[in-house]
């Protein structure tokens, strides 16, 4: 059988990796601009394309409880979506990775309310950042569909069992359209086996689950959870090698673009990483030593990955997409200064707020915001961050 | 009446599926209501259940109650944890990932979890029309919490969050009527119970266990500590609330009600009323007030059930 | 035999805080809670199960003649089986001398 490459809707290609992944539950409430995700895979099961359940709830707190049954009893789990419906189910999202459920869930970033907005920034997932979850940010089409395969990988691999969000940016990823290499469904089935839960719920060998921790306790659960969450960088990267070596498409948790040489960095999480790229390649031309460094694994933290990277320049300039009000930066940025404090020769930090609920950062925005940031760091001006292009 | 007949008792399945060893409080009925619909139920079950008293006192880790699968996620989740466990099951048979098996899903919860903070997710499955049995085990307040009220705490009872006062009755809302609320999704089957008429309870869990699609169980489950009464008058308040109508019970089958029992005689309301600490504070006009709210919904039940004038 | 938990360490948790020892509850014995015991006449007993079928922590057993009786390591004291004997031959009795 031979790849296809079909030029779709990043949000129609997801859903048919999700059919091709052999989902058992689909449960979901619709929320823009996750809509056509789930609109499609409805219609998908609609049509016996996919022998599955889909389940459509009356709330995303229900979603993601209904997602925490199937999973529980050891089917394959998927969901979607964005903004205000992740955080009605912010409860049972913490819920699902402490009960270890292996769920997939396309989270289409999309921005907090208030004032009411259906668009693209990062403020939803930050909101979740600590629940236990592993976070992989998409840039592209290609990623978007690559990734339901590997998050299942991983999600459901015994030594993690842990649920997967697949962040991407919502309209300016979930609406585009692309070409897309899809695998045939053979590839998946040698790449993706069918869950083997090792306490599924089931009559033939019954379990308790979820159940109520005094202060003797919770922290070992808890120490419990934590070193699961850290212990699956192991099984994440060895899950993107093998999908690299099947086809062709490789991913690591930090990836860089024209950095080898690079004196400072633009330092992006999702769909900017391509703009960015485009504008490193425009200031190269004119003689700046810039380089990008892009985030794909949030959770867990790839610290060594990022000091790898991170160290030997002289300034990074994270763009983030999301305010921590009142903290020290954007999420991103404080990460950043957190993973390098201390260490010797590291560089200096400069963060930008940007592009928050849809505002549009063009390529002359990273332009300004690079030169800016390097004149910045030039100074000694890195706290805080700037709010790029508020009015007043 | 079968069913009321003192020797049954022996004919009663030993097995237990919900051991010894929780920690409910003396007479809790609740805990015997769960007792008695896991009897009923057997083994081949998974259990989804909303937090509250059952959940706290069943499953203090590393230990736990269960003998069946069981599965407790959050407060107000149990009727869609429950569809989801169904419908993973379902997928995963039909698929041939697993062998068929006839298992009961049930979901379980409080009245709080039912009536209150659970309401939308127990409407969207029963409208759903998953098959599955949601229990709902009404002791009339938030106990797990300190006996704070809810909306199936009755009219004039003191709780902690509905205290009486000088200018208070009490609660002074009318009961959630949540069987009428699960009739009303036209669901194959529902029932009202109570742990103190435990083969009429064990029937209706089998009943509702056995329907295709929604059944729903509203189980009146006596609360000594709550309702401030001697632990071991625990079954006889149940007994009370039955037979001076307060709390008929009742099967709607398929849209058609059936009365599961009509009192001999119709014991006055204040019966059961006089002797809970919750309702110390009534004065007889309260009483008679609360009588012609009963006598009126027992009507209305009766003819429900084809049984009135 | 589970651990009680402050001897449990974070590696000797299961994935999930998933209990796989199925009503080992049995092991935490709550009849140190009770005051009274209920004590059961046996001649009077009719052997009916009433008190077992009544009793919400499963704490009544049948003793080989037939006759019901406490199961007193789980007994909470709370005489629910005295109250509903149809025969009256339990009795509640102090645990205090």
């Amino acid at each position: 059988m031979a790849k296809v490459r079909k030029g779709i809707e990043v949000s129609i290609a997801m859903s048919e990796a999700v059919a091709q992944a052999n989902v058992d539950v689909i449960a979901a409430y619709p929320i823009t601009p996750q809509t056509h995700i789930v609109e499609h895979l409805s219609e998908i099961v609609a049509e016996g394309h996919l022998d599955a359940e889909y389940v459509p709830v009356e709330s995303e707190h229900s979603a993601m409880s209904v997602c925490c049954g199937s999973a529980a009893v050891g089917a394959r789990t998927f969901t979607s979506t964005s903004s205000q419906g992740l955080a009605l189910m912010s409860e049972i999202f913490t819920i699902a990775a402490a009960m270890r459920l292996p769920v997939v869930m396309a989270l289409a970033n999309r921005s907090l309310s208030s004032p009411l907005s259906i668009w693209n920034d990062h403020s939803d997932v930050m909101s979740v950042r600590d629940a236990g979850w592993i976070h992989v940010f998409v840039e592209s089409g290609q990623e978007s569909y690559d990734h339901v395969f590997t998050s299942f990988r991983i999600a459901e691999d015994p030594a993690v069992m842990l649920p997967v969000a697949i962040n991407l940016d919502g309209f300016i990823l979930t609406h585009m359209i692309e070409p897309i290499e899809y695998e045939d469904d053979e590839t998946i089935r040698k790449y993706l086996p069918d869950v083997k839960m090792k306490n599924a719920l089931h009559p033939d060998s019954p379990v308790s689950m979820g159940c109520f921790g005094m202060p003797e306790i919770y922290t070992e659960a808890q120490m419990h959870r934590q070193v699961g969450v850290v212990n699956s960088y192991g099984t994440i990267v060895k899950a993107w090698q093998e999908w690299g070596d099947l086809t062709g498409r490789y991913y690591r948790p930090v990836e860089t673009y024209r950095t080898d040489d690079a004196d400072y960095c633009i330092v992006t999480m999702g769909s900017y990483g391509e703009t960015a790229m485009e504008v490193v390649d425009s200031l190269r031309g004119e003689g700046e030593k810039v380089g990008v460094i892009k985030l794909r694994l949030w959770r867990p933290f790839p610290f060594e990955d990022f000091r790898r990277e991170a160290l030997g320049k002289k300034t990074l300039i994270v763009v983030d997409r999301a305010i921590s009000f009142g903290g020290p930066g954007g999420p991103v940025a404080s990460e950043l200064r957190s993973a390098l404090y201390g260490v010797p020769g590291a560089p200096k930090i400069v963060n930008y707020v940007a592009g928050l609920a849809g505002r549009d950062v063009a390529r002359v925005d990273f332009r300004n915001i690079i030169l800016e940031g390097k004149a910045k760091a030039e100074k000694g001006d890195t706290d805080g961050f700037t709010l790029y292009g508020v009015r007043g | 009446m079968d069913k009321f007949s003192v020797f049954s008792a022996r004919l009663v399945d030993k097995t237990e599926n919900f051991t010894s060893g929780h920690r409910a409080c003396q007479g809790c009925a609740e805990a015997l209501a769960v007792r008695h619909v896991m009897k009923a139920l057997g083994r081949d079950t998974i259990v989804a259940m909303a937090t509250g008293c059952m959940e706290i006192i069943s499953s203090p880790l590393p230990l736990t109650s269960w003998k069946v699968p069981w599965i407790h996620n959050a407060f107000e989740n149990p009727s869609a944890v429950i569809s989801g466990v169904e419908s993973g099951m379902k997928a995963m048979m039909r698929k041939g990932k697993l062998p068929y098996k006839k298992i009961n899903y049930v979901a379980m919860g409080g009245d709080g979890a039912t009536a209150d903070i659970g309401m939308g997710q127990l409407s969207g499955a029963l409208e759903r029309g998953h098959d599955f049995l949601y229990v709902c085990y009404d002791n009339e307040a938030y106990m797990n919490t300190g006996i704070q009220r809810s909306s199936s705490t009755p009219y004039g009872a003191s709780t902690t969050t509905s205290p009486a006062g000088k200018v208070s009755i009490g609660q002074h809302t009318q009961k959630k009527n949540m069987a009428q609320i699960a009739v009303a999704h036209n669901v194959p089957y529902v029932a009202t119970a109570c742990s103190s008429y435990p083969f009429d309870l064990m029937d209706k869990v089998k009943r509702g266990a056995d329907t295709p699609g929604a059944a729903y169980i509203n189980c009146l489950s006596v609360c000594p500590t709550g309702w401030r009464i001697p632990t071991e008058d625990a079954i006889k308040y149940g007994r009370l609330a039955v037979d001076c109508c307060i709390y008929p019970l009742y099967e709607v089958i398929g849209g058609q009600y059936k009365l599961s029992y009509k009192p001999y005689k119709k014991v006055p309301v204040t019966e059961y009323i006089k002797g809970q600490g919750r309702f110390r504070h009534l004065t007889d006009s309260d009483i008679a007030f609360i009588q012609g709210q009963v006598d009126r919904e027992w009507e209305k039940i009766l003819k429900l059930c084809g049984e009135g004038k | 035999m589970a651990k009680p938990m402050e001897k449990i360490t974070w590696q000797e948790i299961e994935t999930g805080s998933v209990v796989t020892e199925i009503g080992n509850a049995r092991q935490y014995e709550t009849g140190s809670w009770r005051s009274e015991r209920p004590v059961v006449d046996a001649g009077l007993c009719i052997k009916c199960g009433v008190c077992w079928l009544f009793c919400p922590d499963s704490s009544v057993k049948q003793a080989p003649d037939g006759h019901f009786e406490a199961d007193l390591v789980y007994c909470k004291g709370c005489g629910i089986c005295a109250k509903e004997c149809p025969v009256g031959c339990i009795t509640m009795v102090s645990e205090e001398g």
